[in-house]
């Protein structure tokens, strides 16, 4: 247990002592919401849909948190380069432990992340229908933090350098954001697009926070947890199996 | 004879291989280590001497031979053979944004030292390396010997038996490897701890080590003290000897391409 306590924790002080880092990455969501949210907002309300920042808030909320989860979890490979996951690797802990502990800690910078995003949202307009169910919207938040760490993990473990992190960006990063109805609703789409959103695992999460923030969703609350949870768990045991694996 | 040196070996090896694909990186070396004994691989760039460490220090898996560690196998007991050892890696690998007793603290918890003896042997080490007055800087702002003597406080940190160093001072100032000589010396003879160390400075060698190995592609080509070494090869010192054994060609070594990561990793820090 101290174990995972001590890794977290190194995790979440790394994120506050990187005060510039940490507003760098509220500019991206800002201008997402600014761009997005005014940019098409009139044609959304024409298209009888209503306020767009209201459908948008929460697709922006997550996409922060799909970013910082995988960079967190990628993190490991600048662990690799720089020496430091020798001295992680050497210590008598079991690696289990390890992967436990760095995704623990890259949930929760993802999951601060997504906090900080929901004010700007509030910020530019938007406004939960039901702020009690605010423990909720954070339960979706915290699982697919927890989902993109354990994957940003897995990919890491099976890297040895940064390479082909571009190509996980435009390959992964990118297409799960924008292939879960982060920006457009899920309803009425055509055929092959309708598939794909239905199997990016964010579509849930974000139809979740959706669901929870504004009473606005396509499968509903239990499935969305559901599928969310699954997916979540299935990639927290892939990650450890890559890393068990791993030769420093 | 030294007394020290009839004590029980605390490292035994034999025929340990390991291949990369098909290159032989170490090629059946066999040699054993005594308690307390400070102990020299020595040999050119790319010798096996880094491999051989990583596999007995659990981070590589051997392709075969058998090893032993303080009575431990590092390939099956291997939480047992970690306890047993610190190490001080050839790359620097603290964390560099943390604070000096910020990392001293990370590997005591990992290494569960009690709560109530962590702050007092935090407090020792860091004095004995003088880093106290430096602890609660961040490490990114420490030269290279200092992360050096941090790197070795932390190493000692969890009383071991053993003390691995694999090249330990390079790059680093001759005031400074003499200083961190003068430490690790120190506890070897406070405590009894054995130290294993690579290095491809022959003066190093002669002047620290008790005993010495020469490997080279990967197999141990001479053992012994250092006159030992030079009687075997009829020289007149250590250099010579070891030019002998290992011929005078010059050896290249892979690129590490720190500075290229390093680059990478300010940028990459700055876009998120």
């Amino acid at each position: 247990m101290s174990t995972i306590y001590i890794l977290w924790l190194r995790q979440v002080k790394k994120y506050f002592r990187s005060r510039s880092r940490l507003i760098g990455s509220l500019g991206q969501p800002l201008l997402f919401l600014l761009a997005f949210g005014f940019g098409f907002g009139s044609i959304f309300r024409q298209a009888g849909q209503g306020s767009y920042i209201q459908f948008l808030g929460p697709g922006i909320i997550m996409m922060s948190v799909l970013f910082t989860a995988v960079f967190s979890g990628i993190d490991l490979i600048w662990d690799r380069q720089f020496g430091f996951l020798k001295e992680t690797m050497v210590a008598p802990v079991s690696r289990l432990e390890i992967m436990l502990g760095k995704t623990a800690g890259g949930a929760t910078v993802a999951a601060i992340q997504g906090a900080l995003v929901f004010v700007l949202t509030l910020i530019v307009g938007f406004r939960p229908n039901d702020w009690f169910l605010l423990p909720l919207a954070a339960l979706f938040v915290f699982l697919v933090a927890i989902l993109f760490t354990a994957l940003g993990i897995t990919i890491a473990s099976t890297m040895q350098d940064m390479q082909g992190f571009q190509l996980i960006m435009n390959f992964m990063v990118m297409p799960i954001f924008f292939l879960s109805g982060a920006i457009f609703p899920l309803q009425g789409l055509p055929f092959v697009m309708d598939i794909v959103t239905r199997l990016d695992p964010l579509t849930y999460g974000i139809d979740g926070l959706r669901e929870a923030l504004t009473s606005v969703g396509k499968f509903g609350i239990a499935t969305d947890l559901a599928v969310i949870t699954i997916i979540a768990a299935f990639f927290v045991v892939l990650g450890s199996y890559f890393f068990e694996r791993i030769e420093a | 004879m030294n007394l020290k040196q009839d004590g029980p070996n605390i490292i035994v090896v034999s025929n340990l291989v390991k291949k990369f694909n098909e290159v032989v990186a170490v090629d059946h070396i066999s040699f054993a280590v005594k308690k307390g004994e400070i102990f020299a691989f020595l040999g050119p760039n790319g010798a096996g001497k880094s491999t051989t460490i990583k596999m007995l220090t659990t981070l590589l898996t051997p392709t075969g031979g058998e090893m032993s560690l303080n009575g431990w196998d590092p390939t099956r007991d291997k939480d047992a053979a970690r306890k047993s050892f610190g190490i001080v890696f050839q790359d620097p690998s603290l964390d560099e944004d943390m604070t000096a007793f910020e990392n001293m603290e990370f590997h005591a918890v990992l290494y569960k030292i009690p709560g109530d003896l962590r702050n007092d042997r935090i407090g020792e080490l860091l004095q004995f390396v003088e880093l106290w007055d430096r602890r609660k800087d961040l490490v990114k702002t420490f030269s290279g010997g200092m992360k050096r003597r941090l790197e070795i406080a932390r190493g000692l940190l969890h009383h071991p038996k053993i003390l691995f160093l694999d090249e330990p001072t390079l790059g680093l100032d001759p005031q400074t490897r003499n200083h961190m000589w003068s430490y690790i010396k120190e506890v070897n003879k406070r405590e009894n701890m054995t130290v294993f160390f690579t290095t491809h400075y022959m003066e190093e060698a002669e002047r620290i080590a008790e005993r010495i190995a020469i490997i080279d592609l990967g197999k141990i080509i001479a053992t012994g003290t250092p006159k030992e070494l030079e009687g075997q090869t009829n020289t007149a010192s250590l250099e010579d000897a070891f030019l002998n054994l290992t011929g005078r060609k010059i050896r290249e070594e892979e690129a590490s391409g720190m500075d290229h990561w390093r680059a990478m990793h300010r940028m990459w820090s700055r876009r998120h």
